[in-house]
């Protein structure tokens, strides 16, 4: 089995908490973070359900310290807040310590801001310091500029799928020996251009959704940040690093079936899944849960679904659960969001529940785990994809 | 009957960026989907807000359009039944 | 240990270079600050059924990616890694345009699918039908570098691979033109073949798109080996002194061993003062080209001087247009790229005749 990359420090921000034990509590709890849109300005506000961070762009301005004419997004505020628990968390106080990179998924970046002045930049000179936030790497260099690194920044793009890819980046450049440290993972936050566009898909449910159910209607969208602190094997020995658990598998693999939707067979999860589980060096019989991307929309529940039975026979399939019904589907972060719970899941042997489940789906015969349960638990997978066919899958171990 | 089921075929050559197109070469029962005008589910979508936009219909679910966009002709018969505008 | 070779490459560019076996024989002389890119027939490469949703980035990319794999002679990569500073803006300023000015009412979705920035990628993906590993980089200035970095990587997992990497970025109308207002564009038109004597604050804004396949084993017809890339997002000009004197220092190489440097100023005169500070110093003997006057600058204008370098080893020989100083070299064997974009997003690369 691959020893994997060692997880030093974690941070998130979601509609469920504002930092990890929040996030943890409120799994423990089961009580979920869905709800009607309270701040974003949108015209949906009464037709959809969101897991929204229920605090304003100020409270966030207040808790980073920031400038009164700052030029964060929420996108980024919200990243800031999260990496800054990561690297504490990691007990880091000097970035430049160590040769130390930043890698952050994020789907529409500052759009938030973007949208929300795009008309006035002609007239009112104080917005224009938010014109750059329509370029996706300018939301990633003001969460790295705020917590100070400055080295090798880079930005994932790859729609829902982002953040794992981030993790994957980070994990292979440490075991390649390139860098020492990563802080990796991804942001999003609800902005009227993805509520729309999810709109015009048809996919947004108007209630709480309900993954992997027979009759579910569609997603609800999230906001979160979420990142991750992967070190050196050389940190971890010398500076008796603790470690909270292994980035051991990772694949990414393209569906090439659809622009946006996943192909009947599961394509392109099955091949990111397989792959993932060859790099761990790790069979089937391994998994003890897999914690799904699950966004339940009739496609995504489905292709998934059917990509899990290819994998390890439909009387085999591991313990799993869709979390998205407590965050909403986050989108670039739903990656990294999802990488924390797994690494909760692993330290805490508990399988957060799949909510709102009722019946089963006619296609196959797979139930998720709808309790809360414990169960000694070494080893997680952990599906994300995306639109353009973009699937990744990451394998989390003790 | 005749002018609203030209009146589709312009729209739809138009909304659907179908440049290579012409209006006369497509046939009021010509299937729109599959191996007809080789139209995918991402054109159905368009086709649903085409109807909300310029004939004041709304469908609920995207599956119901299947059967509206069968053709030029069953959409143009579903349209006069039930346009609002 | 494994290296990492160009065996193919393509870019769509303001200037005639989408034919490879031209080098820039014809300069179109610009006067605007915002200027587009020469379409190549597109439906050359792209069937008109896929082709009809595509916007100008999606057109670009997928046509620089056949002519690059046509041009190494693979027909499947196994990879695509693709960059981008904007990604596509065209369609995404459009549906936030209709977002705003129809209050959120009568969208339609094809709007909203091309406006994620790795459509590209995924068209690429599924006009090959290509199941592989597939990433797009979103990171201003050093979008197509950092792609590069993973290409790199890959490589040296698995040496075996050909990757197909590229990056690509449009004009979109309002977008574009909002950075006049912030100062990132230049406020009065110019004479773009001057841009780099402007004295003027801000630069211009073109587009364009490069592909390159890469591999591990050196090919007859490889066009280079990149010894090294690196980024790095924020820097003072005496660490990107340091950086780049690091860099060749570990290819076991020194300053003298430079044959020329391929710098990506852009008239800013905020900003370029981080090439100058390397134009008179360390590179003050060595030749200098430049090609942000002549093709312009966007957010992976960069890539295009890793096809000028390719260009360079294949004919030994460099147009006048391109050169900033006195020195010219004998022979091309090693040519070093650095790029900066206001101060941001530094980007040092090392490409050697193979």
């Amino acid at each position: 089995m691959n020893k994997g990359v060692a997880i030093t420090g974690m941070g998130i921000i979601s509609s469920i908490g504002d930092n990890v034990e929040e996030n943890l509590n409120a799994l423990k709890s089961v009580s979920h973070g869905i709800s009607r849109i309270e701040f974003l300005e949108t015209r949906q506000r009464d037709a959809i359900m969101v897991g929204e961070i229920k605090k304003t762009n100020e409270d966030f301005v207040k808790e980073l310290g920031l400038d009164s004419d700052n030029s964060f997004s929420r996108t980024a505020m919200i990243g800031a807040i999260a990496a800054k628990e990561a690297l504490k968390s990691a007990n880091i106080t000097d970035p430049d310590e160590y040769r130390t990179g930043f890698v952050s998924g994020t789907s529409v970046g500052g759009m938030d801001m973007t949208e929300q002045y795009y008309l006035g930049y002609h007239e009112t000179k104080e917005y224009r310091r938010y014109i750059e936030a329509q370029h996706a790497g300018f939301t990633t260099q003001s969460i790295s500029k705020y917590i100070g690194i400055n080295g090798y920044v880079s930005t994932i793009s790859t729609a829902c799928s982002s953040a794992a890819n981030a993790i994957m980046l980070g994990a292979r450049l440490i075991k390649a020996g390139k860098i020492d440290r990563m802080v990796v993972g991804g942001t999003d936050a609800l902005s009227k251009f993805t509520i729309n566009g999810f709109g015009t898909l048809m996919i947004l449910s108007d209630s709480a959704c309900t993954p992997f159910d027979n009759n579910r209607k569609g997603l609800n969208l999230g906001e979160a940040a979420a990142y991750i602190v992967l070190e050196s094997e050389d940190i971890v020995e010398k500076d008796n690093k603790e470690v909270l658990g292994r980035v051991s598998g990772w694949a990414n693999a393209n569906d090439a079936y659809h622009q946006t939707a996943s192909s009947s067979n599961g394509e392109g999860a099955y091949l990111a899944m397989k792959e993932a589980m060859e790099i761990a060096g790790l069979s089937i019989d391994n998994i003890d849960y897999i914690n799904a991307h699950g966004t339940a929309t009739p496609n995504n529940d489905l292709s998934e679904g059917v990509a899990m039975t290819r994998i390890f026979g439909e009387d085999k399939v591991p313990v799993f659960s869709s979390t998205k019904a407590f965050t909403g589907h986050t989108l670039a972060a739903a990656g990294s969001v999802e990488a924390i719970y797994s690494i909760l899941s692993i330290r805490e042997n508990l399988i957060f529940p799949n909510l709102n489940f009722q019946t089963q789906m006619e296609e196959f015969d797979l139930i998720p785990q709808t309790k809360l349960i414990s169960k000694n638990i070494k080893t997680v997978l952990s599906n994300s994809f995306g639109f353009g066919g973009n699937c990744s899958t990451l394998i989390f171990t003790k | 009957m005749a002018e609203l089921r030209e009146e589709l075929k312009e729209k739809i050559i138009e909304q659907l960026s179908l440049e290579d197109v012409e209006v006369s070469e497509i046939g009021d029962d010509d299937s729109l989907f599959g191996d007809g005008l080789g139209l995918d589910s991402i054109d159905a979508l368009e086709l649903i807000v085409l109807l909300e936009k310029d004939y004041g219909i709304k469908l609920k679910d995207p599956k119901e359009g299947k059967a509206i966009f069968e053709s030029i002709g069953v959409m143009a018969d579903y349209i006069a039944k039930n346009r609002t505008k | 240990m494994s290296g990492c070779y160009i065996n193919g490459i393509a870019n769509i560019s303001a200037q005639s270079t989408s034919d490879f076996d031209q080098f820039l024989d014809e300069i179109i002389a610009y006067k605007e600050v915002i200027f587009k890119s020469i379409d190549p027939d597109y439906k050359k490469y792209i069937k008109p059924a896929a082709m009809r949703r595509m916007s100008k980035s999606v057109k670009m990319g997928v046509t620089t990616s056949k002519m690059a794999l046509a041009s190494s002679g693979i027909e499947m990569p196994d990879a695509i890694i693709t960059g981008t500073g904007m990604g596509c803006k065209q369609d995404s300023e459009k549906f936030l345009e209709k977002i705003l000015y129809n209050d959120e009412q009568f969208l339609t979705p094809t709007l909203f699918i091309q406006s994620t920035h790795n459509t590209v990628g995924g068209q690429i993906a599924l006009g090959l039908g290509c199941k592989s590993y597939n990433v797009t980089y979103v990171q201003g200035a050093a979008s197509f570098e950092t792609s590069l970095i993973d290409a790199q990587l890959m490589l040296s997992e698995a040496p075996k691979k050909n990757i197909l990497v590229g990056g690509i970025d449009e004009i979109a109308k309002n977008s574009t033109l909002l950075h006049t207002l912030d100062g990132h564009i230049k406020q009065e038109d110019i004479n773009v073949l001057e841009l780099l004597e402007s004295k003027t604050s801000g630069t211009v804004c073109s587009e364009g798109a490069t592909f390159a396949v890469l591999g591990a084993e050196k090919q007859d017809h490889s066009l280079c080996r990149m010894m090294d890339v690196e980024t790095r997002n924020i820097a003072s000009p005496q660490d990107i002194k340091e950086d780049i004197l690091a860099l060749i220092e570990k290819q076991g190489l020194t300053l003298n061993d430079i044959d020329a440097v391929i710098l990506g100023n852009n008239g800013d005169v905020s900003f370029d003062h981080y090439f100058e500070n390397l134009q008179n110093s360390i590179f003050s003997n060595i030749e200098q080209l430049c090609y942000k006057h002549v093709i312009g600058e966007y957010h992976t204008a960069s890539a295009f001087s890793y096809w000028l370098a390719c260009k360079i080893f294949k004919v030994n020989n460099v147009p006048s247009i391109l050169r900033v100083n006195n020195i010219e070299a004998k022979e091309y064997k090693n040519i070093l790229l650095y790029n900066q974009y206001r101060a941001k997003n530094h980007s040092i690369a090392l490409l050697q005749r193979c």
